[in-house]
């Protein structure tokens, strides 16, 4: 098959891309963008490593074609550091040891980065239901849970919603 | 050693994951993540589609012709041995006549692309000449086909401790396997340089392995190949012995390309063509006296060893060395056969058989409370190790450490463990559809390689004359924190904050001839390599403060990051740079072995290891009798680690191993057709615990106040494989709840994984069998 040029807008930026159609979100990003962050773990869409958010709602990168994604704003885990600081959620992961070989780590930044926008205190109940579709074999998934509560946490603080405009 | 310090990062803090800023950003890297050179080749592999079979013909001649095609090998194509055996010289590369096993690489084609390496794949014709396949233990075992010789433990005269026993019961149980379930897959990247050198990236507990096995498949020797690892995302053991065949694979075809290249399973072929935790078959027939004390027990663990050796011979020990628990068994013959099956070698898994063995003895513990009508902890407090007698391991090792009834007693009473008890009673009585079902699983676990000669480690270090230091150690780093407790380790003998320590991947041209990162000793062994190599080190720079500072070498003082000779001080620093001005190595390789080990591997007699890891666990069940479905409502955790190296680091492993665990005894399910094909081949199929599979309520602590009476790195003990057993607890609750639908008058029957459907036909049995025995009162 043939490839085909088309333009993706991704962290923000417009890039020019030039792949085959069949080509997925994941593997564009991955191979020509090398934007390695988005981390391929069972290829199928259950394991949720391959994390991103388009239009701000996480998506399973390896179950979207790169090219369907033209005119949406795609969001890696390359972009949720600001300035050089941790957003609050990876602040949590780094601080609570929500991690052991990282390889889900980005997936799950992701998949709470929109998450919590949208349920700004949620219980630890529906945290582990949001938590359902990234698998993570190391951790046992207790101080993901925790990381989670405390982003949420510091995100509800009054002194830092002063800052965030 | 000291340990009280006001540095940052000492030894004993909750210091974070090395990796802890790559991790959340995205920007630590993976071997698959690294910038491919120009020419860079991936290969796809063909495979068998067949469990056995002769291989008739092979043409590959559509296939070396196809679009971007650089090279197709097989068998015949291998320079050198077509052989990657661990242990014996019985594994092929690629295949050579005959295939065993679904998914045996029969041919590799490396090409400019993935997709391109497929399509060829896609024009292999592979003639096979099918054969009757062996696909299940019980063939095996009755064929008598092993990968090798069975082995056989026996102490005391068991036979006639059995017969003579008051009591005597024989049972049946058995196991499933369970894939590793890596979230990053087997890679390895083959980098060809002059004079034939290779270096080899590989995704590897066992660099030493994967160096060893590239330079015997390419015919050259070892000090041609260098092989790095920076980090894997997960290993768990099917990264010990299996990357060497994908390294080796590259690795050839790298150096007949002269191109770089790399391989990278996806994710259904890696979980088809690895190997995986062994299933087992037990069959047991045990003698005992009116207290449930075990006078003779005779146990047969038949393993689903597959189609080669592999590391089975040592999994196999393991499982015998552990089926005592933590129990004494005066009398005892343990009996293992590795039963040769067409199914894709089992390897290394967390536990390496001792999961298993401890599932058989506490099925027989179970078995024993219900013939006697006691509970099962009454049994076990019979049977539990003693302190100065009755304290003799199958395998003639004096148990020296035991804490375990201390352990045991110390969880129950601050969990309430009565209280719960009878909490689960009322519960019980007053549901007809859910029954809750509780049990306690004590656990002791042999630390060190069951091999005596695998428990040696090397570090190198250097002192930066900026007073930066490198640390380097033959440890791989699969998340499990490893390389982060190294560094405490440097950064307290030199007393030096632990971000003046540079991290560094694990290659063979810095530490040669290494052990692989398993069987939980990847920090005692390690740990103490640099614990050497960095007092070398320091005891030269206190001789230049010595002389510098006019004292003698007992007055110097390494102190938050200087050195003090009384009230003079130099910067740590600075000491590096005078060390050097004074022409003075500041440079060290460190050594270790541990010390007391011996083994006969026929007679499975010694003294395999240094010390033992105790932990306990309780976990709260319920299951749903019309469904079958089943729910840890709590567990409870004690564990021993020592003087932790790194709490917060433990607790992670842990929480992790107890799920994994966890996972291995109630969602994972291995199914393989009739063919010989595995159905269960990704996380759609295959379930490994989610995030609302873990226990609702999970209290984990570490015991506190117990240093290792061996003298290990500062007196802690290894943690990363002991906890998994713990999860036996969520088993035996499970088969507690089951039992509990007919008030333990009879013991369940139920193997794992106990997944809905296994409890379901467990709970109907089970009511099935009460309900012929009440019938037959009556009459």
């Amino acid at each position: 098959m043939s490839n085909i040029s088309f333009q993706l807008t991704v962290n923000g930026v417009a890039r020019e891309v030039l792949v085959e159609p069949r080509k997925l979100l994941s593997d564009v990003l991955r191979e020509d963008l090398r934007l390695t962050g988005t981390h391929v773990g069972c290829e199928h869409g259950v394991c949720g490593a391959c994390t991103v958010q388009v239009d701000g709602r996480p998506m399973r990168s390896c179950l979207l074609f790169a090219v369907q994604m033209q005119g949406n704003q795609i969001t890696t885990i390359e972009a949720v550091m600001k300035n050089g600081e941790y957003s609050p959620m990876q602040q949590a992961l780094h601080d609570e040891h929500g991690l052991q070989c990282g390889f889900c780590t980005p997936g799950i930044v992701m998949t709470f980065e929109a998450y919590l926008k949208e349920n700004p205190d949620p219980t630890d109940e529906e945290i582990a239901e949001a938590l359902s579709g990234n698998l993570c074999r190391c951790t046992g998934y207790q101080n993901i849970i925790k990381a989670v509560r405390m982003a949420a946490a510091k995100m509800n603080s009054p002194k830092n919603q002063e800052v965030e405009p | 050693m000291s340990v009280d310090s006001d540095i940052v990062g000492a030894v004993h803090a909750k210091v974070r994951h090395d990796s802890a800023r790559g991790h959340v950003t995205g920007e630590a890297r993976y071997i698959d993540d690294m910038p491919m050179l120009p020419g860079t080749l991936e290969v796809v592999l063909v495979t068998s589609p067949h469990p056995h079979a002769g291989i008739v013909s092979i043409d590959v001649s559509a296939a070396r012709s196809a679009d971007g095609v650089r090279a197709v090998m097989s068998a015949d194509d291998i320079p050198g041995v077509n052989d990657v055996g661990p242990v014996f010289e019985d594994e092929p590369v690629l295949a050579a006549g005959f295939v065993d096993y679904v998914g045996a690489p029969v041919v590799a084609i490396a090409a400019d692309s993935y997709d391109q390496a497929r399509n060829a794949a896609a024009l292999v014709t592979v003639e096979y000449d099918v054969r009757p396949a062996v696909l299940e233990i019980e063939q095996a075992l009755e064929q008598e086909l092993y990968t090798y010789p069975p082995q056989f433990m026996t102490i005391g005269e068991p036979e006639a401790a059995i017969a003579k026993a008051s009591h005597r019961i024989d049972g049946e149980v058995r196991c499933g396997g369970q894939d590793h379930f890596y979230l990053e897959g087997h890679i390895a990247m083959a980098i060809p340089h002059d004079n034939g050198d290779l270096d080899v990236y590989s995704s590897t507990q066992h660099p030493s392995e994967v160096q060893h096995g590239v330079a015997h498949v390419l015919g050259v020797p070892t000090n041609a190949v260098t092989v790095e690892v920076r980090r894997m995302g997960g290993a768990f053991g099917g990264k010990e012995s299996q990357a060497t065949i994908f390294a080796a694979i590259a690795a050839v075809l790298a150096d007949r390309c002269g191109q770089p290249v790399k391989i990278r399973l996806r994710r259904d072929d890696d979980m088809i063509m690895t190997g995986k935790r062994h299933d087992f078959l037990f069959r047991y027939d045990v003698g005992f006296d009116d207290d449930g004390r075990i006078e003779g027990v005779d146990i047969l663990m038949a393993m689903r060893s597959g189609n080669v050796a592999d590391l089975s011979p040592g999994v196999l020990a393991r499982a015998l060395c552990h089926a005592d628990n933590c129990y004494y068994l005066p009398n005892a013959r343990l009996r293992g056969y590795p039963c040769k099956t067409n199914t894709v070698s089992n390897t290394a898994f967390r536990g390496f058989g001792g999961p298993q063995g401890m599932l058989v003895i506490e099925t027989v513990i179970e078995h024993i409370a219900r013939t006697l009508g006691r509970s099962v902890d009454e049994v076990r407090a019979v049977n539990y190790y003693g302190a100065e007698d009755r304290n003799v391991t199958p395998y003639q090792q004096r148990v020296k450490d035991n804490i375990i009834v201390a352990l045991v007693d110390r969880l129950r009473s601050e969990i309430d463990f009565d209280g719960m008890l009878q909490a689960v009673d009322s519960f019980n009585a007053s549901h007809e559809t859910l029954k809750k079902g509780i049990a306690m699983m004590p656990v002791k676990f042999g630390v060190s390689f069951n091999t005596p000669k695998l428990n040696q480690a090397g570090a190198l270090v250097h002192v930066y004359t900026d007073g930066s230091v490198h640390l380097n150690h033959g440890g791989t780093e699969m998340g499990q924190g490893l390389f982060t407790k190294v560094a405490q380790v440097v950064a307290s003998v030199f007393e030096i904050d632990l971000d003046n320590i540079k991290i560094s991947s694990t290659r063979t041209d810095k530490v040669p001839n290494t052990s692989a990162t398993a069987a939980s000793s990847g920090s005692d062994l390690n740990g103490m390599a640099a614990f050497n190599a960095t007092n070398t080190i320091k005891a030269r720079m206190a001789e230049v403060a010595a002389s510098h500072f006019e004292t003698s070498v007992d007055a110097i003082e390494f102190r938050q990051n200087r050195v003090y000779a009384g009230n003079e001080s130099l910067s740590f620093a600075d000491l590096a740079q005078l060390t050097w001005d004074e022409r003075v190595s500041l440079s060290a390789t460190g050594y270790y072995s541990t010390p007391g080990l011996h083994w006969d591997a026929k007679s499975l007699i010694g003294n395999p290891f240094y010390y033992f890891a105790y932990g306990a666990a309780v976990s709260q069940v319920v299951i749903d009798t019309l469904t079958g479905e089943s729910r840890v409502l709590r567990t409870d955790i004690l564990q021993d680690c020592g003087n932790s190296l790194n709490p917060a680091i433990d607790l992670g492993q842990i929480e992790g191993a107890f799920i994994q665990g966890q996972g291995w005894l109630t969602s994972e399910e291995l199914v393989w057709d009739e063919s010989g094909r595995l159905l269960t081949h990704g996380p759609s199929t295959y379930k490994i615990p989610g995030s609302r599979d873990v226990p609702r309520e999970f209290n984990v602590h570490i015991l506190e106040d117990a240093p290792n009476r061996e003298p290990t790195i500062f007196r802690s003990k290894a943690v990363g494989e002991p906890p998994l057993m713990l999860a036996l607890s969520v088993w035996l609750a499970i088969r507690d709840a089951v039992s509990r639908v007919v008030d333990h008058r009879h013991m369940p029957h139920l193997d794992a994984p106990a997944t809905p459907e296994a409890i379901l036909m467990a709970v109907d049995d089970i009511r099935r069998r009460d309900s012929q025995t009440t019938t037959a009162a009556k009459v």
